[in-house]
């Protein structure tokens, strides 16, 4: 199975960074204004129909997509 | 009284704190109207002073036109000074229909709704349109005011990167299974002047059955072959659902907005658009006056024609001395300048010697891309631009930034 974590990093370097700024699993994404709150919907969108799950809202918060860590995190304990 | 030292305290803590931080934002007061030429107070109680405006968005310098001034003060005397109610209670008269069939007509659309701006358009029409079974998608580079609108709808949103199109495709395909989705997008961007891709647009739109929205603020009236917007320029003046634009810029400058589209949506904000139901109607002496802007837009491509060779001298000339400009072909010419004080001292030097441009830096653009914005009107003559072309190279010079590439210009002085 792919590393999620790699899976997950990658999306959101793709997705989100504009300049060739580093991104590790503990980055702040967030917080730190490299996602903003508004395009989260797409990451949320891309983890559902890629791990075959479904993030309840008031699980989607912007405090658990901080960081990579903190999403792969998520995405487990909704995979059960 | 409930205002307390400490209220005000904490209030001026944060005053200070942006006046610290250089975001603080100053106004320079005008005492003539708005022109070419204007007689400036700055700083605030020196002596007047007279200087060529380079930023104003009198894109086709019909703000103090004679005939829309003359045009103005007959609406006053027909139809009085206001109107003292929303649209829907009695503050509809005949010349606000008229103006609403006007636009149509204009923009090749099925019908308008007057806003009291285009701010209130963008807030109001995401909402009365949208549901939370609907997605929004948007550039991540449109105006505040769509972003406003956007909150406050309950449809899911995602952005796509500033005109990539295989991003907007992307995310077409993420979201295929919404009721209804909706692409957004400025016609015009207002701090790079670069033009949202329509024609690629308007085919993977219809490709993915979405809705196509643009924001032609700073297109409606002179970008196009007739001045009808960027759906002209990019041949798809049928293929845009919905367009909101502004009165407050090139059609006179005065105030005023409207959502012009399909007609079932117009309606939709009709009926339960926020600002339109509870805001006061658009003045009749404004609405006279933007029905005499449309009457001379139809009439003449004259004032776009002008407006398109003013700014072709424009850009050529700045070239030519040596400045590092936006690639673009609309009337919003940046001059970059990276480092976010050689904006400001840059614009205070222009400024001396009579030209009033305006330096912005971050946030208002990206960090590292500071710029002087200008902004060419139809209502310059070319005395105007060799004027402020000649002020602009001399100031350039003092800065040693004329034929200095980008990164030469950040070596000197920095990001
Ligand atoms: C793209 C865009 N949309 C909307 C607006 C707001 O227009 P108005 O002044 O009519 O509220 C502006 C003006 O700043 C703008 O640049």
């Amino acid at each position: 199975m792919e590393d999620m974590y790699e899976v997950v990093k990658e999306y959101v370097i793709d997705e989100y960074v504009e300049d060739d700024s580093e991104v590790t699993l503990d980055t702040p994404l967030i917080s730190g204004g490299i996602v903003d709150s508004f395009s989260m919907v797409s990451l949320k969108r891309f983890l559902e129909n890629k791990y075959n799950i479904s993030i309840p809202d008031d699980k989607a918060t912007p405090e658990a997509f901080d960081s990579v860590n903190k999403i792969c995190a998520l995405v487990k304990e909704c995979i059960g | 009284m409930a205002y307390s030292d400490k209220t005000r305290g904490m209030y001026n803590d944060i005053l200070y704190g942006l006046q610290d931080a250089g975001l603080f934002k100053q106004e320079r007061v005008i005492h003539s109207p708005q022109a070419a030429d204007i007689e400036v107070e700055f700083p605030t109680g020196s002596s007047l002073k007279k200087v060529i405006n380079i930023c104003a968005n009198n894109y086709l310098g019909l703000s103090s036109h004679p005939d829309v001034v003359k045009a103005a003060h007959e609406g006053l005397d027909s139809h009085g000074y206001g109107m003292s109610s929303v649209r829907f209670i009695c503050g509809t008269q005949d010349i606000h229909r008229q103006l609403e069939n006007m636009v149509s007509k204009f923009l090749g659309t099925e019908d308008t709704i007057l806003f009291p701006s285009c701010m209130d358009a963008n807030a109001g029409v995401f909402e009365a349109i949208l549901t939370k079974d609907d997605v929004m998608i948007s550039d991540r580079l449109v105006h505040a005011s769509i972003i406003d609108g956007i909150r406050l709808c309950s449809a899911m949103h995602d952005t796509f990167k500033h005109s990539d199109m295989a991003h907007l495709e992307n995310k077409l395909q993420l979201h295929h299974d919404r009721r209804l989705k909706m692409v957004i997008t400025d016609g015009v961007f207002s701090m790079d002047g670069d033009t949202a891709k329509l024609d690629e647009m308007a085919v993977l739109c219809d490709k993915y059955d979405a809705l196509l929205f643009v924001d032609d603020s700073h297109a409606s009236g002179f970008i196009g072959k007739t001045g009808r917007g960027t759906h002209e320029k990019y041949g798809v003046m049928d293929k845009v659902d919905i367009i909101t634009t502004t009165f407050g810029k090139g059609l006179g400058g005065a105030s005023g907005g409207c959502v012009s589209g399909r007609k079932e949506l117009v309606e939709m904000c009709r009926q339960k658009a926020r600002p339109y139901l509870f805001s006061n109607t658009i003045a009749p002496p404004v609405v006279a006056g933007v029905i005499k802007v449309l009457e001379i837009l139809s009439a003449t491509t004259e004032r776009r024609d002008k407006l398109e060779s003013n700014t072709e001298f424009w850009r050529k000339g700045l070239t030519e001395a040596g400045f590092v400009l936006k690639e673009g072909d609309t009337p919003i010419v940046p001059v970059m300048l990276f480092n976010a004080k050689l904006s400001q001292d840059v614009s205070r030097d222009l400024y001396q010697e009579g030209v009033y441009a305006i330096g912005f830096f971050f946030p208002v653009v990206p960090q590292g891309q500071a710029r002087i914005r200008t902004q060419i009107s139809a209502g310059h003559e070319i005395h105007h631009l060799e004027k402020a072309l000649d002020a602009f190279s001399k100031v350039g010079k003092k800065y040693n930034i004329l034929g200095k590439a980008k990164q030469e210009i950040i070596e000197m002085y920095g990001m």
